[in-house]
């Protein structure tokens, strides 16, 4: 079988796994049911911060169609240990336990107490609001800035604060820097808490094997290796190998479902008590009080420049809301920001300082971006300041700062080696796709008319890390697992091959962008690969999807194993075509005798007598198939210019999006059409948080946006098309020069929209806008800034003052 | 998600509507179930019978009676924002009809059941005042008419009693009048922020009526008075927010409702008086 046609990798190859979305026959966890299976529904708390004085099941347990109900300290003894967290970043971090359901204190809206389950989910639910919880309410903390204040209520008593740890980083001399630096600017900013809003809230069914003492999960779920592992382990106490997690069609995650959650350990214990098959599916408004949040963090940046704008130095202080406990990854997502607050610019001193504070809120962690849109988002809003406060345009700046292009591993302020990258080509390719020479025209044309609807130009060039992480630097940052990932090539007899993968796509697209890469390797047709993934069973060895890590470190397993298989093939080959293995050429499925190429062999003709194994060369184990465990050396450093133009009405305040160019080099594209999707859905994601979303509590740490009318996730018409261009510079953390592009769009929009809409007005003075650019936020910055007298005036510019804002109501 | 256990009843008649409204306390009526339903969802309304009435066929229609358009109450709103006879008699209504929700709401949701409902954040109450409709709603003790300003009696409360079924809509011709409904709002499918319902020109004094900026749709008599003794868009307008109440929100403050109010009766007024 000559391979005539043209390579995979690089092509707009049909999503695989589209047909089966698209005609309704995916199944997810709510689409599934199993032979007496019951539902739980769970007793939350009302209050923000409350003692729980006692708990009575009884009326419930009356109720019609009700199996059992329990209260925390019904179940106390069935837990080996709290709910795992798995990222300790300091040695002494304070990290309160925190079990499935409260006993003594809840500690915020929405945080479980009891249990009920029934025979149906509306008995279920029924029943549990015939719980009676008796509560006395306790004082209670929203706002980190609060929350740090002096005599402020503690959410946990026992630690005396309300500071959980405080992780700093420091390279080069920053004192000095600071000291003589003619120009330092500083950036205040306070980005709203969010809410992951996947499109199917979590769910689970457990079912408990009485005999065996083995649970299978299904979980809606992002990382089924790591809840094993550590659901198995620490919480239910129970042999790792007798839990399997099986994590069926997943409805997205943006970070929301890397989870080892309260309701999943509750309805395996359920299970195994009540001998039957639990189920539990979240509600829209369960999910925005008990799926974790997002963000919420207040930052200070300063930097440190000369008179021209050249920045010599970064310090950064942040405030990160941990809600009322530490929920997986949450300490952590800080840190993967950490280090580039320094964008993709020089500067030779760096200080990056964080406080986790625990209010009482639901608890945040990982939302997609993780980290990163908070470092760009103050970096890509001051360094605009500096540019005013140096008399430059925004791209002029962002040209003197820029790192030199580079294709070696080069050292960046923040201490990391970024990869690959020519930052000034892309900011150039941006320019040219949106006009930008005719936008500033038609900018100034409407200043001089005086139009109620001005325009604005922001930019965004970004940088962040992917491919998380290599092992020994998350050891080095105190992760509790490593950043590996790995995948399991088989050949079938039949030649067709079978891909097991350790990364958990839930929207991605892993089954058509690994098959591209295994169909180049092995010289197999696209469609005679299927990808397995998400069941500990089947895979056994994974770390899971989050931080755009699936391609850059799951693929290049999946790329390496295809090697060891060639490898083996060619051993087989060469005893086949009776040469010595040396003599053979590979290319993408066929050995071919050096020197007489019609003597050949390709991988799909030896795999069935690889598999009849009726004459193997010595030595040669049956079968072509192959695992590989790939430990990335280094992250991958994506990055790009993103570009917004915006039309604000200045009566009303509203912004709408004229135009958004996204220039970004994800590294080598495998396949265009999900980059294109994945860029584009990350920018509309971006443009959500800039503009729309904000999730608001009350003074009593009440969540007012509790649903989807309150919390503005955007709509088709409300975006804009995205114009995508791209440049390809190859990764030179990985052999396929991947970087990953899971997060770009969000990690660049949101800075592009705010410099956009901050450009529009600041021939009024305006120099800062709230988050998120609400018409209001937007009305109240234009009056502030007429307040205040025409720009100049105050030196606003230089300071960039942003107002004190809260997380609290307005 | 779930909503507390109820009866349901499917009326085959008005007359059966009311005899079930009587005979339950606390039972609503269903129509197009767009502003009921998702309240019953949160379990904040937990009404004990649902009588529905939305395949009542006889209560959707559009017809021209003389100087009025009659509307039947169960009307839907795609069908009012596509209708003929109401985009030449009175364009505002078929205007606002296709700006409210979205093509799922708009295929469902009837303006009696967002009229009864009187939420001051809905559309058609303010415009319905703008146009001094009438509202013909039928009881045990037969049919009455009740005109839109006294109608919306506070929020979620109008002049229905407990078992009397809105049955018909009436609004006067505008043919020829310059008209406007303005909706502010952050997305497409968002109640408004503030809303602004304007009639201007020939064939009767301006009219402008607010939405959302307070417990019901409300007349801006400052607006109407500044007009009324000659002044401009601009100027009247800023007497916008003289006598409202608007609450303070998530989508908004009052202090900025009442500031947009201004800005958006300045432009409805402006492009009702173009002529639109």
């Amino acid at each position: 079988m000559a391979m005539t046609q043209e390579r995979y990798v690089g092509r707009e190859v049909l999503r695989k796994e589209d047909p089966e979305f698209l005609t309704g026959r995916a199944r997810y966890v709510d689409d599934m049911a199993l032979p007496g299976m019951a539902w739980m529904a769970v007793v939350r708390s009302p209050f923000a911060h409350a003692r729980i004085k006692g708990v009575d099941v009884s009326r419930a347990l009356g109720m019609p169609g009700v199996v059992a109900a329990f209260s925390g300290a019904d179940l106390r003894g069935e837990w080996a240990g709290p709910l795992p967290m798995a990222w300790p970043v300091t040695e002494d971090i304070k990290n309160p336990p925190m079990y499935p359901l409260a006993t003594d204190e809840a500690r915020y809206q929405g945080e479980p107490v009891a249990v009920v389950v029934a025979e149906s989910r509306a008995q279920a639910k029924d029943a549990a609001e015939a719980v009676e919880v008796d509560y006395e309410p306790l004082p209670a903390v929203i706002s980190v800035e609060d929350a740090v204040r002096e005599g402020a209520p503690l959410v946990h008593a026992d630690l005396g604060t309300n500071a959980s740890y405080t992780w700093t980083l420091t390279n080069g001399d920053v004192e000095k820097v600071f000291a003589e630096a003619p120009i330092v600017v500083q950036g205040r900013y306070y980005l709203p808490r969010l809410i992951p809003t996947a499109m199917e809230p979590r769910g689970a069914i457990a079912e408990a094997n009485p005999v065996t003492g083995e649970i299978t999960l299904w979980s809606s779920t992002q990382i089924p290796h790591i809840t094993r592992v550590t659901m198995a382990a620490f919480v239910l106490g129970m042999p790792e190998q007798k839990l399997r997690v099986i994590a069926p069609r997943v409805g997205g995650g943006f970070g929301s479902k890397i989870r080892v959650s309260h309701e999943e350990a509750l309805l395996c214990v359920l299970s195994r008590r009540l001998g039957r098959p639990v189920k539990w599916i979240e509600e829209r408004s369960e999910n925005y009080l008990a799926t974790h949040h997002g963000r919420d963090v207040l930052q200070e940046i300063e930097l440190a420049a000369d008179e021209d704008g050249r920045i010599r130095g970064y310090r950064v202080k942040l405030l990160a809301n941990m809600g009322a406990y530490l929920f997986l990854v949450a300490p952590g997502v800080p840190l993967l920001g950490a280090f580039l607050y320094c964008g993709p610019y020089g500067g030779e001193a760096y200080h990056f300082e964080c406080t986790g504070v625990f209010t009482n809120t639901t608890p945040t962690d990982a939302y997609r971006g993780a980290g990163r849109p908070e470092a760009t988002y103050a970096i890509e809003r001051t360094i605009d300041q500096l540019a005013r406060r140096v008399g430059k345009d925004p791209v002029e700046i962002r040209r003197l700062n820029f790192l030199p292009p580079f294709t070696e591993p080069t050292k960046s302020p923040g201490g990391l080696e970024f990869d690959a990258g020519d930052y000034g080509a892309a900011l150039d390719k941006a320019l040219q796709l949106v006009g930008y020479d005719d936008l500033r025209k038609e900018q100034a044309a409407r200043r001089e008319r005086g139009d109620a609807k001005q325009l604005g130009i922001g930019f965004s060039s970004y940088i962040e890390m992917c491919g998380l992480a290599p092992s020994r630097i998350l050891g080095q940052l105190r992760y509790g697992a490593g950043g590996w990932d790995a995948a399991s090539v088989r050949v079938l007899p039949t030649g067709k091959v079978e891909v097991a993968i350790g990364t958990t796509p839930h929207g991605q697209g892993h089954e058509t962008t690994f098959a591209q890469i295994v169909a180049d390797d092995l010289g197999v047709p696209v469609d005679d690969v299927d990808i397995i993934f998400g069941d500990t069973e089947l895979v056994p060895r994974g770390m899971d999807t989050y931080g755009s890590r699936s391609l850059s470190v799951g693929g290049i397993a999946v790329h390496r194993a295809c090697q060891k298989v060639v490898e083996k093939a060619r051993k087989i080959a060469a005893h086949m075509l009776e040469v010595a293995e040396e003599d053979l050429e590979y290319e993408r499925g066929t050995f071919r005798v050096k020197g007489a190429p019609e003597k050949a062999k390709t991988i799909a003709e030896m795999a069935l007598p690889a598999w009849t194994a009726h004459d193997l060369p010595d030595g040669v184990e049956p079968g072509l198939d192959a695992l590989s465990i790939f430990d990335p050396v280094n992250f991958t450093f994506p990055y790009g210019t993103h570009v917004a133009v915006v039309e604000v009405d200045t009566e009303t305040g509203e912004t709408r999006i004229v135009r958004y160019v996204a220039v970004d080099d994800v590294g080598t594209v495998i396949n265009p059409m999900v980059v294109d999707g994945q860029v584009a859905g990350g920018v509309v994601q971006g443009i959500a948080e800039a503009l729309y979303e904000e999730a608001r509590y009350d003074e009593n740490g009440q969540l007012l946006t509790a649903n989807l009318t309150t919390y503005a996730v955007p709509a088709a018409p409300e975006v804009p098309a995205v114009t995508i261009g791209r440049q390809e510079i190859p990764s030179s953390s990985n052999e396929l020069g991947v970087k990953g592009v899971g997060e770009t769009g969000t990690i660049a929009a949101p800075p592009a929209v705010i410099n956009a809409v901050v450009d529009a007005l600041s021939h009024l003075g305006v120099t800062e806008v709230e988050r998120p650019a609400t018409p209001e936020n937007v009305w109240r910055a234009i009056q502030r800034a007429k307040a205040q007298g025409p720009p100049g005036t105050q030196g606003g510019s230089a300071t960039g003052a942003a107002p004190a804002t809260e997380g609290g109501a307005a | 998600m779930i909503p507390a256990p109820f009866e349901y009843e499917r009326a085959e008649s008005v007359e059966q509507a009311i005899d079930l409204l009587a005979a339950h306390e606390d039972a609503k009526l269903l129509a197009g179930g767009h502003s009921l339903l998702p309240l019953m969802r949160l379990r904040l309304a937990r009404p004990s019978m649902l009588v529905d009435i939305g395949r009542l066929r006889d209560l959707s229609y559009v017809r021209e009676e003389g100087d009025v358009v009659a509307i039947g109450a169960l009307t839907r709103w795609h069908d009012l924002a596509t209708s003929e006879v109401l985009q030449r008699a009175c364009p505002i209504v078929a205007h606002t009809a296709a700006g409210i929700g979205d093509p799922q709401v708009r295929h469902m949701g009837t303006i009696g059941g967002s009229a009864a409902h009187a939420d001051p954040a809905s559309d058609i109450p303010a415009v319905l005042v703008a146009l001094g409709a009438e509202l013909v709603a039928r009881g045990p003790g037969g049919e009455r008419t009740i005109p839109a300003a006294g109608f919306f009696q506070g929020l979620f409360t109008s002049a229905l009693a407990p078992d009397e079924v809105l049955t018909e809509v009436r609004v006067p011709r505008t043919a020829g009048r310059g008209w406007s409904y303005l909706k502010f709002h952050r997305r497409a499918q968002d109640w408004a922020i503030v809303g602004v319902a304007a009639l201007a020109g020939d064939g009767g004094p301006p009219a402008v009526a607010l939405t959302n900026m307070g417990d019901r749709p409300i007349r801006a008599a400052g607006v109407e008075e500044a007009l009324a003794g000659g002044a401009s868009p601009a100027e009247a307008a800023e007497r916008a927010a003289e006598g409202t109440n608007p609450p303070s929100d998530t989508f908004g403050s009052a202090e900025y409702r009442r500031e947009l109010a201004k800005v958006l009766v300045r432009r409805a007024l402006e492009a009702a008086m173009a002529g639109r």
